[in-house]
């Protein structure tokens, strides 16, 4: 069979992919203060990397962004359960957050928030279980 | 008192909504699937994005408020949406879907006749 020739999509894949993984990272960001969060933030970017399996394949997936989809899942969880267990060495109860502000050297006065760590745990295990669902069902033959 | 910038969200709002309407008038009335995906990438696309610049336009001048993830959309929809309607008319095509009887000719018909003759001739040399 011949190999069907998807140039259009391919080239506006590249551009494309970029600006959904770029929003996908600032929804992430926002989530404290505006609509968004770890949750859509995954989503948004399992969905820029579906978008690449469509104009390409799994393979090529796998060679640009050799991730263990699995490995990245159980990472977001360890994440999430030792924020949530860092907050007992400070004699309180589990998941107890914090904050402070801090002087970056670049960003100036930042308020840094632990709960941003168990956002990014959050992040992880969604496009870990959005992206090892599809490339399940995708490799199946 | 109305502000000059309010005649201009109304006008790009309106004439948004004005192609929205044609859109659709275009999907209904239009005979074979490749002209309406014609009326849907081409005008659909020209009124949401006359209504994300209102909108835009509605809140930077309201609220003070430059919303970057408007600019952001109008320029997504401007890259995607004739892309998608590309790909819905080539999926159609190579699926068999038939042409509107008034169509004069159709150029991809012999397709595959001129590509047998070019791998032939190729082989050949």
């Amino acid at each position: 069979m011949k190999k069907p020739n998807d140039v259009i999509l391919q080239t506006v894949t590249t551009v494309i992919s970029f600006i959904i993984i770029l929003f996908s990272i600032n929804l992430f960001f926002a989530g404290h203060y505006t609509p968004g969060g770890g949750f859509i933030g995954g989503l948004m970017t399992a969905a820029a990397l579906v978008l690449l399996l469509l104009a390409y394949d799994v393979k090529t997936l796998n060679t640009i962004l050799p991730f263990d989809y699995r490995m990245m899942t159980a990472a977001g969880l360890l994440i999430a359960v030792l924020t949530g267990a860092g907050a007992l060495l400070f004699n309180q109860p589990f998941l107890t957050h914090a904050y402070d502000y801090f002087n970056l050297p670049l960003l100036g006065e930042t308020s840094l928030h632990t709960a941003v760590l168990f956002d990014i745990g959050v992040y992880l295990v969604v496009i870990g279980v959005t992206m090892t669902i599809i490339q399940t069902i995708g490799e199946s033959e | 008192m109305i502000d000059v910038s309010e005649y201009f969200v109304a006008g790009f709002i309106l004439i948004g909504a004005f192609f929205a309407v044609v859109t659709a008038i275009g999907l209904i009335r239009l005979p074979d699937l490749y002209t309406r995906t014609h009326a849907a990438s081409k005008s659909a696309t020209l009124g949401v994005m006359c209504i994300l610049i209102g909108t835009l336009i509605f809140f930077l001048t309201e609220d003070g408020v430059f919303n970057s993830r408007v600019v952001l959309g109008i320029f997504f929809v401007l890259i995607t949406a004739p892309v998608g309607g590309h790909l819905i008319a080539r999926a159609a095509y190579n699926t068999g879907v038939k042409l509107a009887p008034e169509t004069v000719r159709d150029d991809l018909a012999d397709k595959e006749k001129h590509e047998q003759a070019k791998s032939k001739s190729k082989s050949k040399k």
